[in-house]
């Protein structure tokens, strides 16, 4: 009696998930295809066939030197790994130090962190530009990962999962054998902190990778662009060189080594993204 | 694990740090003064590679281009640095206003050269003192003598000095298919189907008849607003002002009763269905069209096998052979790029040849066109290439669009530009869009009109309708 | 007792030494420019051109020119996308998440779905938008093929319409988060005891009553989380419609959230007007946050005390319904 409904169920999921696969891959897929095709081609309206551009694609992508693709996978890459280190690292510190300490500015200090976890980045933009131009970072790579420091929701991520998974007693322990504090939470809580540290950093890096706001105001410098400025770039060619079949080549060339990371992590990530809510 | 920590982490203190001293250290002994003395640094600020490519293949004294093409190293030793900033989300302006504005400060070989600029954002710069005037440079009416008067009105300021200069000139057309006219109107010969356009009203008679056979006159709503646009009567702005000129409204209305009596296909100018409209499928007797736009875009888009796919740019391949030119119902220009001299350079002499060799001499623009097609700013050129009778364009069914495009170009009056020209032209085609579409009626649209152009200029109070 | 106490305010400074980088970098890379924003934003001080005009103070001006705009639309626009998007996303991921943790369903490749729904996150939001763009224009393929298929007689104008735009918006805004949802509530599904699911089984609960008597109570922690913090991803909401509508938020600025129109202002460089709007912003976010942070905790509090007692009355309703 049970088994009869239960059939029907599988087959609906089943309808349902690979709808749902379809929708998923579905873009991966057009962006693919799109690489594959010239800017006419693309123009005209969408195909489900690639075409036969992506060789011509490729090497218009790869032989513009305006475009240097190779140094912008480079600051991408500095800029995404810094920031997701500083930011994990920064934010589990932070939030161990709130959590294992007890001091007068404890509560205020949670509240606020709290208060600036909505804080909408646009906000305080043109001030942030103001502020590093002063500093003489404006054109550098600092001002693009150094704030990750300071990242609000990582922090409040760690927090949760010490609070499920970090007993205090551990840490005791560990001072009983005489172990520094800063010993203690590199040798002990970063190792138990380790599935919540891979899921924030695959987030702050994809995060930092597809941003475009705020490291389009800070670099002019062609050797010191990141990928989704020069994706910017291309789409701001002029009309001899607009070339919508270059501009999906180089998306998905900056899609690329973010599918690799994520189906590389894809355990911690479906395993940790709930750590941080689920308190036991 | 801890160590490399460490280390990542007391370099980047100590980079940031040393950057923050590095900088208070240089902003010290910035502002010397150049004395005339000429820089060796010459740096040039655009948004994308047209003019560097322009400079790297055409300007005399190149001596070798760096790989990465970032510098270019003249002859007697000078280095161009270039500074591409991509347009987007107004980036490249944001950029530029950003360093003009620390120009001052700047040290010598970090103070920007020559920026370049486009039409519908001119006049900010050449409104302001951060540009040079030409003749201050050393440019003489003489050497601009062959431009087209409509590329120098574009970058005179409120005192009549010119404060840049353009290689290109870029005179619009009206270009349509010769089957559909020959339906429509029995002829596909230019003169003739010039003749039933003349005038807008004449245009809108054609469209009717277009319409009973089934085509459509234009495809979408912004493909005729330049020719209003460009013929208006006053700038857009006046003090804290916006009046909205007739011509634009003439030009809502139009393409209102277009819209409403399915005389066009709803597209928009870029959008994939105006680039398919110029196809082989498309039913669309006519588009504006530039220069630029006749060999680069609408050919492009004629053919039924693109270029890189094997296909050929020869007539059988899609509607290759069955278009035409004429001048339409208003002279009008679009597009263009102008080069200024920025205040403040130290490179004074090398701008100043830059902008000669580039924009006044004549061997050079012609080579430009018969190279890569570009329409030149040089009228004693291009009548060259109009008179050649053995010029023609197959793709136009051999007419020779050139003689048009020299005649075109000295009727464009572009004395009414103003600095506000691009928010306003891309506001009132925003606006108005909905309007077409009926989602907004006529006050609506101007309420919305109303509130774009004050959050982009923060100076205009009112607006101003036509009765 | 006493002799932890001690060592807890010796250990004090340690608390504030590894707070110290956080707050730090917060101060100068975020607070510093916040405090000039709201400083400004008492001000005239705008761009015309290349000229810069004020700073000149003008107090409330800009806060009384804010308060008649349409801000109140565009906090509506902000919602109605916000909603299209969210309530899908809890729906569809409710019941994935409860597929996915059924012991009665035996679905293959469950790891394989899970890393695919994922997948949408990874893309720009940017390049999303512009995918987006060409398959829902006028003549594009979704046009196409509802015209061939007979469901249209011509092709709807998706982005001319304010439902169908805000739709969109919605739309990818579903796809972009409802992967991370599921894994979120998937968790919070296998937190809950095993024991009560066989409880209810043996019971002969139908699978819907599993749901909805058991499932459903359970996670409800894990949905306000959800909740909130989806609702911090939308009142921030700006790269997708941004993109989708060209900064424009047509039609007739139906699409145009809060964080768009704070950009219209900075992108004219008015930072009177982006100061005040900025602080109007972040005043709506403070208050949705000591929201958060009081359900949140009262929540936990609450939870801490029933947990234990809590299955209790619950299995016996089951079994009473049995």
């Amino acid at each position: 009696m049970d088994k009869k409904p239960s059939h029907v169920r599988t087959v609906v999921a089943y309808i349902v998930l690979i709808f749902l696969t379809f929708l998923c891959l579905f873009f991966f897929y057009i962006l693919v295809v799109n690489a594959t095709r010239n800017h006419t081609q693309i123009q005209k309206g969408f195909s489900f066939i690639p075409g036969k551009s992506f060789i011509p694609n490729l090497k218009h992508v790869l032989n513009d030197a305006n475009i240097p693709v190779l140094s912008g996978i480079k600051n991408s890459l500095i800029v995404s790994s810094l920031s997701a280190v500083l930011a994990t690292y920064f934010s589990a510190l932070t939030a161990y130090g709130l959590y294992a300490y007890n001091f007068k500015l404890k509560k205020p200090a949670f509240i606020f962190i709290m208060l600036i976890l909505v804080m909408p980045t646009q906000v305080s933009a043109m001030g942030f530009i103001n502020l590093i131009t002063k500093m003489g970072m404006l054109n550098t790579l600092f001002p693009l990962f150094l704030p990750s420091i300071a990242a609000p929701a990582v922090f409040y991520f760690m927090y949760s999962y010490m609070q499920s998974s970090l007993p205090l007693e551990l840490v005791e322990a560990a001072r009983i054998d005489g172990c520094g504090e800063f010993k203690t939470f590199n040798r002990i809580v970063i190792p138990i902190m380790k599935p919540a540290l891979a899921v924030q950093a695959i987030f702050a890096f994809v995060q930092s990778w597809n941003n475009y706001f705020i490291p389009a105001l800070v670099i002019s410098d062609n050797t010191k662009k990141t990928l989704p400025i020069l994706i910017a770039a291309l789409r701001s060619a002029d009309f001899l060189k607009f070339d919508m079949g270059k501009v999906y080549m180089l998306i998905t060339i900056a899609i690329v080594p973010i599918i690799i990371v994520y189906i590389a992590l894809s355990k911690y990530i479906v395993a940790g993204v709930a750590l941080g809510g689920v308190k036991e | 694990m801890k160590k490399t920590w460490k280390a990542i982490m007391s370099f980047a203190l100590i980079a940031a740090m040393a950057f923050g001293l590095a900088a208070c250290g240089g902003s010290g002994d910035s502002g010397s003064a150049d004395s005339g003395e000429q820089g060796k640094v010459l740096n040039i600020w655009c948004w994308n590679d047209e003019f560097q490519s322009r400079f790297n293949d055409y300007y005399p004294g190149v001596k070798e281009v760096a790989e990465d093409k970032s510098t270019t190293t003249l002859e007697d030793g000078t280095v161009v640095k270039w500074t591409i900033n991509p347009n987007e989300n107004n980036n490249y302006q944001d950029k530029l206003d950003e360093a003009l504005l620390k120009q001052a400060d700047a040290a010598p070989d970090d103070k920007i050269d020559i920026f370049l600029v486009e039409a519908d954002y001119a006049l900010k710069y050449v409104d302001s003192d951060y540009t040079m005037d030409v003749k201050d440079l050393g440019l003489t009416d003489d050497d601009m003598a062959q431009q087209y008067q409509y590329t120098k009105d574009i970058v005179t300021d409120s005192n009549g000095a010119i404060k840049g200069t353009t290689w290109q000139a870029t005179p619009g057309l009206f270009a349509y298919r010769r089957s559909i006219a020959k339906d429509v109107l029995g002829t596909d010969d230019p003169d003739a189907v010039q003749e039933a356009l003349a005038d807008w009203d004449k245009f809108n008679a054609v469209a009717e008849k277009a319409a009973a056979k089934g085509y459509k006159m234009l495809s979408g709503y912004d493909d005729a607003y330049r020719a209003f646009s460009n013929n208006v009567s006053a700038p857009w702005v006046d003090g804290t002002e916006v009046k909205v000129d007739p011509n634009i409204m003439k030009w809502v209305a139009q393409t209102k009763e277009f819209t409403d009596k399915g005389y066009n296909n709803k597209t928009s100018l870029w959008s994939d269905g105006w680039a398919k409209d110029q196809g082989p499928d498309g039913n669309v007797f006519g588009f504006f069209y530039s220069t630029w736009g006749i060999n680069f875009t609408l050919m492009g888009n004629s053919l039924e096998t693109p270029e890189d796919q094997g296909g050929k740019a020869e007539v059988g391949n899609g509607i290759f052979g069955d278009y035409a030119v004429c001048y339409g119902p208003e002279p009008y220009y679009w597009g263009g790029t102008w080069i200024c001299g920025a205040a403040g350079t130290d490179n004074t002499e090398l701008v100043a040849d830059v902008m000669k060799q580039l924009t006044c001499n004549a061997d050079i623009m012609k080579q430009i066109t018969l190279d890569t097609q570009d329409y030149t700013n040089n009228q004693e050129a291009m009548q060259a290439i109009a008179d050649d009778p053995e010029f023609g364009s197959d793709f136009l069914g051999g007419q020779n669009h050139i003689a048009l495009f020299v005649e075109a170009a000295k009727k464009i009056d572009m004395s009414n530009a103003g600095p506000y020209d691009q928010g306003c032209n891309e506001s009132i085609q925003g606006a108005f869009k909905d309007y077409f579409d009926g989602n907004v009626d006529m006050d609506g649209a101007k309420a919305n009109f109303e509130k774009t152009i004050k959050e982009k200029y923060p100076d205009i109070k009112t607006v101003v309708w036509p009765e | 007792m006493k002799d932890i106490k001690e060592k807890e305010i010796s250990y004090a400074k340690y608390g504030y030494l590894f707070i110290a980088p956080f707050f730090i970098a917060f101060l100068v890379f975020q607070f510093i420019p916040l405090i000039q924003t709201i400083y400004y934003s008492f001000f005239e001080y705008y761009r015309s051109g290349l000229k810069i005009i004020g700073p000149n103070p003008v107090g409330f001006a800009n806060y009384e020119a804010l308060f008649a705009s349409d801000f109140p639309k565009y906090a509506g626009n902000t919602i109605i996308m916000w909603l299209l998007g969210f309530v899908p996303q809890i729906i569809v991921s409710l019941i994935l998440a409860a597929w996915f943790t059924d012991i009665r369903l035996r679905i293959k490749g469950k790891q394989f779905f899970k890393v695919v729904i994922y997948m949408p996150n990874l893309i720009m939001a940017s390049a999303f938008a512009m995918l987006f763009f060409a398959l829902f224009s006028d003549n594009g393929p979704v046009n196409h093929a509802l015209v061939s298929a007979g469901l249209l007689e011509q092709p709807f104008r998706f982005l001319s319409s304010v439902w169908g735009t805000r739709g969109l918006v919605g739309l990818m805004n579903f796809l972009m988060w409802f992967g991370n949802t599921t894994i979120l509530l998937m968790a919070a599904v296998m937190g809950i005891n095993p024991a009560l699911f066989e409880a209810a089984e043996l019971d002969g609960c139908t699978p819907r009553q599993t749901f909805f008597r058991i499932t459903l109570p359970m996670i409800r922690p894990i949905l306000v989380y959800v909740l909130i913090t989806s609702m911090i991803g939308g009142l921030q909401m700006f790269d997708v419609p941004q993109i989708l509508t060209n900064g424009k938020g047509t039609p007739d600025r139906t699409s145009m959230t809060l964080i768009m129109y704070l950009n219209n202002h900075l992108f004219s460089k008015n930072y009177g007007m982006a100061g005040a709007v900025s602080v109007i912003l972040f005043i709506i976010a403070a208050i949705l946050c000591l929201v958060v942070y009081f359900t949140l905790n009262s929540e936990d509090d609450s939870r801490k005390i029933k947990k234990r007692d809590r299955f209790k009355p619950r299995k016996e309703a089951l079994q009473n319904n049995g």
